[in-house]
């Protein structure tokens, strides 16, 4: 349970386009959730989105539907 | 007790607002400061606010700023925007939170004012707007309604006049959020400042900024935001500019119901009922020959706010009359507004102000103009 696994994270350049983004995931049930932002990734205590591997064409369409500025992250975590 | 000074605070607020602050404060953590459940109801529920301020005002989400109040707004907008080599142009209409941060620009950066007049009876010279116009001039600073008189300032005017000069507006919208309708968007407004806990029916310690694209403000106070720890500056996306240190998300989430009830309410219900009071009040005081009032109530388009005097009498004096012999609660003095008080000769005498709010009804109104008919009886039967 403890055991790192390979996951895909989408870090945002906004706090607010991460709430934002949350908020579609509330509302369409997208795969993955809110983690604090990995210090790999960011050196501050934001806010990524965290999914499996095989979920992150799913959440790729709602970002990209949505429009706000990300990175795509390959991660253990 | 009749609660009559609802242009100071609203006193009632809705049910739905004492239980989603007593909510977030058994279940808000601190937002953006963590992804466990508690953080994120907190983040979530500060978001769905701004998102719903935003649709409320016409601005975009991320341009909405929370501050502790209008004051803290107002600061950060007008000491965020001008420097030195700047003029602007206000009112008399206005309120310290708006002329005091301004004054510090003269006093220490010599940033020029000039003020559109008031008359004796309130009555500001829009026509003398024109005027005013320098090469140098930025921005104008406005109130939307008189805090004293409750006369409202009319927006279009102001709007065709930023837009023509290519000047920044910024209103302050402290007495008419949550029954007037405002639309950034549509006025041009470039900045827009209120309170949470006045006609918006929120809690106390919640200020509202916000902040048309394009528009850029130097934070007032820098510190925590959540992101970005290690770098020495204060991050530059909005809101986060101008939000360091915790937020007051169990306000924010008063707020958050408070704008699910104007909504549900609708702001037109809610001006003409307060409208109906303040126009019963001052047609039933009318009555009394010993009272002067202020303020043009032919109007339509103004706030539920009627300030009198009683004879020569001391408006402090009449105001602890009907607190203490009867049981009303107004505003005397100078409402923070000098200026006002100047142009109507008011200084040494104040006013009493009268403010009526949605949770007022026509019994409280008729006990106020009963007050005031004995009280007027009482102070002035030497003069008549």
């Amino acid at each position: 349970m403890l055991q790192k696994q390979k996951a895909v994270v989408i870090s945002f350049d906004k706090t607010v386009d991460a709430m934002r983004f949350d908020d579609e995931h509330e509302k369409g049930g997208l795969p993955g959730r809110l983690i604090p932002l990995p210090q790999e990734i960011g050196s501050g205590c934001g806010l990524a989105w965290r999914m499996k591997p095989e979920e992150y064409e799913e959440v790729k369409a709602a970002i990209d539907a949505l429009g706000v500025p990300h990175k795509v992250h390959t991660l253990m975590l | 007790m009749i609660y009559l000074d609802n242009a100071a605070t609203t006193l009632q607020k809705p049910p739905a607002v004492i239980d989603a602050v007593v909510s977030a404060l058994h279940n808000s953590a601190n937002a953006s400061r963590g992804a466990y459940g508690e953080a994120l109801a907190s983040s979530r529920l500060i978001f769905k606010t701004r998102q719903k301020l935003a649709e409320f005002f016409g601005c975009e989400t991320d341009h909405v700023v929370f501050t502790s109040n209008a004051t803290e707004s107002l600061n950060i907008a007008i000491q965020g925007l001008f420097s030195s080599g700047d003029h602007i142009i206000s009112t008399d209409w206005e309120h310290n939170s708006v002329l005091r941060p301004l004054y510090r620009l003269q006093r220490e950066q010599g940033v020029e004012l000039d003020f559109v007049s008031a008359d004796e009876n309130g009555a500001l010279d829009l026509a003398s707007l024109e005027s005013l116009i320098k090469d140098n001039t930025k921005a104008i600073v406005c109130t939307h309604a008189s805090n004293v008189i409750g006369d409202c300032i009319d927006l279009d005017v102001i709007s065709k006049f930023a837009k023509a000069h290519g000047l920044l507006f910024i209103l302050d919208a402290s007495q008419t959020a949550g029954v007037i309708p405002i639309n950034m968007e549509e006025l041009g407004i470039s900045v827009l400042c209120a309170s949470a806990h006045k006609g918006l029916l929120g809690p106390q310690g919640v200020g509202v900024l916000c902040i048309a694209q394009g528009v850029e403000i130097r934070p007032l106070k820098v510190g925590g935001t959540g992101i970005h720890s290690f770098d020495k500056n204060q991050p530059q996306e909005y809101p986060t500019r101008l939000e360091a240190g915790t937020l007051n998300g169990h306000g924010i989430a008063g707020l958050s119901a408070a704008l699910d009830f104007l909504n549900e309410t609708g702001l037109s219900t809610i001006h003409e009922h307060e409208m109906k009071l303040a126009t019963r009040f001052y047609k039933g005081i009318k009555q009394f020959d010993s009272i002067k009032i202020y303020g043009d109530h032919s109007k339509s388009l103004r706030t539920a706010v009627v300030a009198l005097n009683v004879g020569s009498e001391d408006a402090s004096y009449v105001s602890d009359l009907l607190s203490n012999e009867f049981g009303i609660a107004t505003r005397p003095g100078a409402h923070c507004a000098p200026r006002i008080h100047e142009a109507m000769k008011t200084q040494a005498q104040g006013a009493v102000r009268f403010s009526f709010g949605w949770y007022n009804s026509t019994e409280d109104v008729d006990a106020a103009i009963d007050a005031l008919g004995e009280i007027t009886r009482y102070l002035c039967k030497d003069q008549l």
